[in-house]
């Protein structure tokens, strides 16, 4: 099985793994130790104690590789900016690029994204949008540099899974860089879904981190993701709308 | 010489003369790891922290990573 390559860097797996609403640091071990994720995501708050750096030495201590995002940004304004204070703090240029139009449905603001995305490609940045499951947007934000294109499954937290799964193929073959699945995914068979339907990786972050048991479902995600892959190479059987016996017709009983 | 500046949304006086020096007044440290400036808008590099004097109505973000998705 061929590793993931996003921007000339081959990744350990095909899970990325978001941090928001563990309950815990403590949980956070454990949970790496269950999915082993490519990359982890974390975000960019203010400040005012040190206190709040057990994270980052937890997440250094395990040995994860960050993806920083710019979730919470309402322009490509606050997104470039908070990607560069990301770069300055966590010495790294790659950025999960979030732009929503509102805080009530998280949904990109597609315009500010794709400007987002130009600046930052320009100031050198490796840019994953998180963007609609939108082939036509997806393919701008190619020809803007963008090094993958991060469409939703559904909205983010909703644990929906993928909503429309033609979408999602039409994405991937749109364009020509891995397509990682962000946003939506509820459980292992939607991680699945999303690499049957010819996904490149899988983020999750509230499916397991608000699970009953983040650390089983942090396994049974990475399961989850490897059993897709899997099932996407061995190629499925057409769909058919009647029954086909498998068992043979010939020596019968009666 | 107190300047008066906004630090992460909060206005506040303060006698630093420099970003490592408000640094050292709000987090117990001149250069903590893991943390990032911006002063009206701008990333301030790490390395010129001890070096950028704050003007009187400096706008000032001091950010770390936190939890996120």
């Amino acid at each position: 099985m061929s590793d993931l390559v996003i921007a000339g860097e081959a990744l350990s797996s095909r899970l990325f793994l978001g941090t928001g609403g563990l309950p815990n640091v403590a949980l956070l071990g454990p949970v790496l130790d269950a999915a082993r994720p490519a990359l982890v995501t974390v975000s960019m708050r203010r400040t005012s104690s040190l206190a709040e750096g057990g994270l980052l030495a937890a997440l250094r201590t395990a040995g994860a590789r960050l993806l920083p995002n710019t979730a919470g940004c309402l322009s490509a304004r606050e997104a470039v900016l908070t990607a560069e204070l990301a770069r300055e703090a966590l010495g790294t240029d790659w950025v999960k690029l979030e732009v929503v139009g509102d805080e009530h449905s998280l949904l990109p603001d597609t315009v500010e994204l794709l400007d987002a995305a130009e600046e930052l490609v320009r100031r050198g940045f490796v840019v994953l949008p998180y963007t609609t499951d939108d082939p036509v947007l997806a393919r701008r934000l190619v020809d803007a540099g963008c090094a993958a294109v991060m469409p939703l499954g559904s909205p983010i937290g909703s644990g929906l899974g993928v909503l429309n799964p033609h979408a999602i193929a039409a994405v991937r073959a749109a364009v020509d860089v891995p397509v990682v699945l962000d946003a939506g995914v509820g459980t292992a068979s939607d991680a699945a879904l999303a690499m049957e339907l010819g996904c490149d990786a899988v983020l999750a972050a509230t499916a397991v981190t608000r699970a009953d048991d983040p650390v089983a479902m942090a396994a049974a995600l990475r399961l989850g993701v490897e059993a897709g892959l899997l099932a996407r190479a061995a190629g499925r059987i057409p769909r058919r709308t009647s029954a086909r016996a498998s068992s043979p017709v010939l020596g019968r009983v009666g | 010489m107190t300047i008066t500046c906004t630090c992460n949304g909060e206005e506040l006086r303060t006698g630093a003369a420099s970003v490592a020096d408000l640094l050292r007044e709000r987090l117990g440290s001149a250069a903590p790891d893991g943390v990032a400036v911006a002063v009206d808008g701008e990333v301030v590099p790490r390395s010129a922290w001890a070096d950028r004097p704050l003007a009187d109505g400096a706008v000032v973000d001091v950010v770390t990573a936190v939890q996120g998705g």
